[in-house]
């Protein structure tokens, strides 16, 4: 009854729709390019002329996933623009929301997505057959992120509460108390989950990047701090543009990003837990040393193991939010609006998203602009996979798309693309 | 509560086509007498099944690609039958409707009663409105769901 594959060949879905294409001649890999055809610069001429709070109304749909990122970065680019430093429980309700889309995001991946990979089924449904259990205990786990984005944002996709300045409405300490018996739960679950998915075989293939992610003076980073690389960058959000530049190619819609005078870098869970470990809180560094992960982790198929730390990570912070939460004076802070230019970066499941505004004197936005993780890491994803499918290219056609699909995943460029990678289209000349 | 119903429309609104599972359930919050759960989602596999959860029927409407002539209605009763083998021939998300249906079957979780209304969509260009034929599908499809729960609790 149950069908083989989820195949999907064309997707609407506006996280991202794509291909990925090998070349191969004379037995060696010529080019690997994933073609990606993503929205976000509908997005930005969408923007244009609308009110400034409109904006993270607007690009929270850019995503069903991580829209809170897109809400994050939005709002933090406005504030700069307006002069609005938000009171400190604003800034924590933004950081339990970023928890709850963490949780919901990585879980996501890590059990309907990736894990069916490395236990040896064609998917989740099928892994459901043997592991009903786990997968039960899955869907709960997620719904726990979704709690938090359904009672901070208002609802579970799209969230519809957050407001340049803060949210139209907070929450009472006595609304977020049923969260906490839910998430002590979901962190012993996301405690299991380390263990179980540190055990899956792992390939060798301990690559060199240059990871660039948000860097706090002493929070993990979801919503603040300087842009770091391991390579050396270190600096304000507001020089991004000097550090880091966008090129068109031919094969894709999305731009891609590059370090100017560097070439490719890589951004999302590998990338902060490398450069961020010792800002975890004690609880998830004990399960990383646990799960055999070092203070760096370079091999991409171990980043199932490191999306599991940073759930723990997640959970422990949202109990560690709501535990010391003060109800806010005022549910937002107000100011007029001003011309002016802001930018701001923020941490989405998949890694570092950066978005730059122009305001003109009413709050009308003149200019947008945005760059998703997953265009910044699809140059590297295209080196990985040409440097991987050389190895596999003596496997027929159908195996190595099944292993491209599964090292794609490693990289969780979208939903839609990691359910399942569309097409592969293998060149043997 | 044994005799909840539940309408899942699924969908983008601002993709064309791909927002019409979600202009049925708007159309069905003025048609419906009965008390009966409605709720528009994007389609995420996982977020379905929890919906569906506890409920005795449920009717899920997404857009689909099948190359049949756009506006074409597809009823499907997923209780005794899969969804056909491809996604993308009935649906426009990825780990989406498929993905919960199946997995609510292995679980054991879907509702006595799930039936899948699938229309056939033209275009999915951002920012663009239904097509016409697909917009008057999503009526044809709002009346024949209307006439199904009347049936079952008049």
């Amino acid at each position: 009854m149950a069908r083989k594959t989820i195949k999907v060949d064309y997707l609407a879905r506006v996280e991202g729709e794509g291909a990925f294409k090998v070349v191969v001649r004379d037995g060696a890999v010529k080019s690997a390019e994933l073609r990606i055809f993503e929205p976000p610069r509908f997005y930005e001429a969408f923007l244009r002329g609308r009110s400034y709070l409109e904006a993270p109304d607007i690009t929270a749909r850019i995503c069903g996933i991580c829209p809170v990122a897109y809400q994050m970065s939005a709002v933090h680019s406005m504030e700069k623009i307006l002069g609005i430093r938000i009171s400190e429980p604003l800034r924590e309700l933004r950081r339990l929301l970023y928890c709850g889309e963490w949780i919901e995001s990585h879980v996501l991946h890590i059990y309907m997505l990736h894990a069916p990979d490395f236990l040896g089924y064609d998917s989740v449904i099928h892994m459901a057959k043997d592991h009903g259990d786990l997968v039960r205990k899955a869907l709960a786990f997620k719904k726990i992120g979704n709690d938090i984005m359904n009672l901070l944002g208002g609802r579970e996709i799209h969230p519809i509460n957050v407001r340049v300045g803060g949210f139209y409405k907070t929450p009472t300490k006595r609304e977020l108390a049923p969260l906490v018996e839910k998430l002590k739960w979901a962190r012993d679950a996301a405690l299991d989950t380390v263990r179980l998915v540190a055990k899956f075989d792992f390939p060798d293939n301990e690559r060199d990047y240059e990871f660039v992610s948000l860097r706090h003076p002493n929070e993990y980073p979801f919503n603040e701090g300087r842009v770091v690389s391991s390579k050396g960058i270190d600096i304000p959000v507001e020089d991004y543009d000097k550090h880091f530049k966008e090129i068109h190619v031919e094969h894709s819609t999305a731009l891609h990003s590059q370090i100017v005078g560097r070439g490719p870098y890589f951004v999302g869970p590998l990338a902060r837990y490398s450069l961020n470990f010792d800002r975890l809180s004690p609880l998830a560094q004990q399960a990383a040393r646990e799960a055999g992960l070092g203070k760096t982790c370079t091999n991409p198929f171990r980043s199932i193991v490191v999306r599991a730390v940073e759930v723990v990570y997640a959970c422990d912070e949202a109990l560690r939010i709501i535990d010391a939460y003060v109800e806010p004076d005022k549910p937002y802070i107000a100011a007029e609006p001003r011309a002016g230019v802001g930018c701001a970066a923020t941490e989405a499941p998949r890694g570092l998203i950066y978005h730059h505004y122009e305001l003109t004197a009413d709050g009308s936005i003149k200019s947008a602009r945005i760059v998703p993780p997953t265009s910044q890491n699809q140059p590297t994803i295209e080196r990985d996979l040409t440097s991987f499918v050389a190895g596999w290219l003596d496997l027929p056609d159908v195996e190595l798309q099944h292993r491209c699909e599964q090292a794609i995943r490693n990289y969780d460029p979208c939903i839609s693309c990691s359910t399942h990678f569309l097409r592969l289209d293998v060149d043997r000349g | 509560m044994a005799s909840r119903v539940i309408v899942l429309g699924i969908g983008n609104i601002e993709r064309g086509d791909d927002g019409a599972g979600r202009a049925v359930a708007r159309l069905l919050r003025y048609m419906l007498s009965a008390p009966v759960e409605i709720v528009e989602q994007d389609g995420e596999a996982t977020a379905l099944l929890a919906k569906l959860d506890g409920a005795a029927s449920a009717y899920l409407i997404d857009a689909c690609v099948s190359n049949a002539p756009a506006g074409t209605v597809h009823r499907i009763d997923a209780n005794h039958a899969s969804l056909p083998q491809t996604s993308s021939d009935l649906s426009t998300h990825g780990f989406g409707l498929a993905a919960a249906i199946e997995l609510g079957r292995t679980l054991g979780q879907l509702p006595p009663r799930t039936i899948v209304y699938a229309i056939e969509a033209e275009s999915f260009a951002a920012g663009a409105p239904l097509s016409e034929p697909v917009a008057t599908a999503t009526v044809i499809v709002a009346d024949r769901i209307r006439s199904e729960i009347e049936e079952i609790s008049p």
